[in-house]
C-alpha cells in the first residue's frame, strides 16, 4: 500500500446485508473524515525519536499537512499517543496512566525500534515494546525512523481510522487481558517462547 | 599539572602528545604525602591525570583538607562514581572527581573497598552539597552506602526495586526476573507515592502557601489524579 494508492478505499463500503442504513454509513465517513484529519498528537518523547518527532512537525515536512499542527501537551485533548524513544520501567506506570487519561477515540503509534521492541537496549532497565503496556495501533520501524517513515505511519493510521465504524462497539473497548481468552499467553510462556532466541549478548540460539 | 595558571602567565593550552605514564604528577599530590602521610597509599600518573589512593577511613579528612587549605581550594566536586573489576579479589573502588577552579587543577581520588565486608565509606555531603545526588546514585547503582548522607536511597532505579545494584559485575544484563515479572513489578508502582508536594515543591514557595493548604499538603493529602 503506498502513498498515493488507498484512493479508492476512503470511501465506507456499503454491503446490503449489514444493519448498517446508507445514513449510518454516510455518517461515519463524515466523522470518521474529520477525526482522520484532525489528529492531535501527545509527544510522549524520550530519546533521539524525539529529535526526529520534532523535525517531522517542523516546517520541512511540516506535519500540519496532515491535520496534526496541533501538539496536545496535555492527554486530555490528545487523539494519538506517539511513543518517541525508549520507554524504562520506571516510566512504564507514567506511560499507561497517560493513556488513560487520554479520552476517546485514541490511538497509538509506537515510533522507533526501541518504543516497538526494546530495540538494542535489551537490559535490565526497559520495557521490551510499549505494546507490553498499552496497545498500539501503528509500529514505525527505524533508529530513529526519518520523518518520511513517520508521515508513512500517520497515513497508515489515517487510513485505520477513515476504515472504522460506530456500530462496531469493540473498536472502544479498554481491555485488561483475559486470561480465560484462547488468544491469552501467559507472561510466563512468552518468556519460555523468547529465550532460546538470546540477545544481542546472549546467543543462546547459535549454541555459543 | 600543566595547564596551572602558574605555568607561563599566558592563557592555558591543552597540552597534546601526553604518554601513558611518566607525567608530573598534580603538586597536591605531594602535599597530600607530607600532610597525611600513611594515609596515602599510593599516587599514579595515567594519561597526565593524577589518581590519589586514599585509605577508606581518612577520605573524609583528606577531601576536607584539599576543599579548605587555602594552597589547594578543591571547591568542585564534580563526580563521585565506583569500578568494580572482574576478579573478585580486587577491591571496589569509590572515585571521586576533584577540581580546583582557581589553581585550574584537577585530581582523582581513590579508596578501595574490599569486596566480602560491608561496603560503606563517610559521605562528602558535608563538604560538598553536590555529593547528593552523586551519592545515592552511586549507592543505586553500586549498593555502597555513605556514612552520614541525610538521604540514601535510590536515584535512578524506582524506589520499589528489587533486584539489587544494576552495576554490580554480578548483576546479570537483563535483570534477575523474568520480563513478566519486571513489567508486574514497574506497573505496580505508584510514582504518586514517593514524592511529596513538598518534594515537587520549591522549598521557598512551600513556606508561602496559606496554612491552611500546608496543613492538607502534610497530611500527605495527593493533589494529583
Amino acid at each position: 500500500m503506498g502513498l498515493s494508492g488507498p484512493t479508492e478505499r476512503r470511501t465506507v463500503s456499503y454491503a446490503p446485508e449489514s444493519q448498517e442504513g446508507w445514513v449510518a454509513t454516510r455518517l461515519d465517513f463524515l466523522v470518521n473524515w474529520a477525526r482522520a484529519n484532525s489528529l492531535w498528537p501527545m509527544p510522549f518523547g524520550t530519546a533521539c525519536c524525539a529529535i526526529e518527532f520534532m523535525a517531522t512537525a517542523a516546517s520541512d515536512f511540516d506535519l500540519a499537512r496532515f491535520g496534526m499542527e496541533r501538539m496536545s501537551y496535555s492527554p486530555r485533548q490528545a487523539d494519538v499517543l506517539i511513543c518517541a524513544g525508549r520507554v524504562p520501567f520506571k516510566l512504564a506506570p507514567i506511560i499507561r496512566r497517560i493513556w488513560q487519561q487520554m479520552p476517546q477515540p485514541k490511538w497509538c503509534i509506537s515510533m522507533g525500534a526501541c518504543a516497538s521492541t526494546g530495540g538494542m537496549f535489551d537490559n535490565y532497565a526497559v520495557v521490551q515494546g510499549i505494546d507490553t503496556i498499552i496497545p498500539v495501533d501503528v509500529y514505525v520501524p527505524g533508529c530513529p525512523p526519518r520523518p518520511e517513515g513517520l508521515l508513512y505511519g500517520i497515513r497508515m493510521l489515517q487510513e485505520k481510522v477513515k476504515n472504522e465504524r460506530a456500530a462496531d462497539k469493540g473498536t472502544r473497548d479498554e481491555m485488561e487481558p483475559d486470561p480465560t481468552s484462547q488468544l491469552y499467553i501467559p507472561p510466563s510462556v512468552i518468556d519460555e517462547l523468547g529465550e532460546p532466541f538470546g540477545n544481542s549478548v546472549n546467543q543462546t540460539r547459535s549454541g555459543l | 599539572m600543566r595547564t596551572g595558571a602558574s605555568a607561563s602567565g599566558g592563557e592555558p593550552t591543552t597540552q597534546k602528545n601526553i604518554s601513558h605514564r611518566g607525567e608530573p604528577a598534580n603538586p597536591s599530590a605531594q602535599a597530600l604525602q607530607q600532610k597525611f602521610g600513611g594515609s596515602i597509599k599510593r599516587v599514579e600518573v595515567i594519561w597526565g591525570e593524577t589518581v590519589v589512593y586514599v585509605d577508606p577511613s581518612s577520605v573524609h579528612d583528606v577531601i576536607r583538607w584539599l576543599k579548605d587549605d587555602p594552597s589547594q581550594r578543591y571547591d568542585f566536586l564534580s563526580d563521585v562514581t565506583a569500578v568494580e573489576y572482574r576478579d573478585p579479589e580486587v577491591p571496589i573502588e569509590v572515585v571521586w572527581h576533584l577540581r580546583s577552579l582557581p589553581f585550574r587543577q584537577f585530581l582523582r581520588v581513590k579508596s578501595q573497598l574490599a569486596k566480602g565486608k560491608p561496603l560503606e565509606i563517610d559521605s562528602l555531603y558535608d563538604i560538598y552539597r553536590s555529593a547528593d545526588w552523586l551519592e545515592r546514585e552511586c549507592y543505586d547503582m553500586f549498593g555502597i552506602r555513605f556514612r552520614g548522607h541525610p538521604d540514601l536511597r535510590r536515584i535512578l532505579m524506582w524506589e520499589s526495586y528489587r533486584e539489587g545494584f544494576p552495576l554490580r559485575k554480578d548483576f546479570p544484563l537483563r535483570g534477575r526476573f523474568s520480563r513478566s515479572e519486571q513489567l508486574r513489578q514497574a506497573l505496580a508502582q505508584n510514582p504518586e507515592a514517593r514524592y511529596s508536594m513538598e518534594e515537587l515543591s520549591i522549598a521557598d514557595a512551600y513556606a508561602e502557601l496559606p496554612q491552611e493548604m500546608r496543613d492538607r499538603l502534610s497530611k500527605g493529602e495527593r493533589t494529583g489524579e
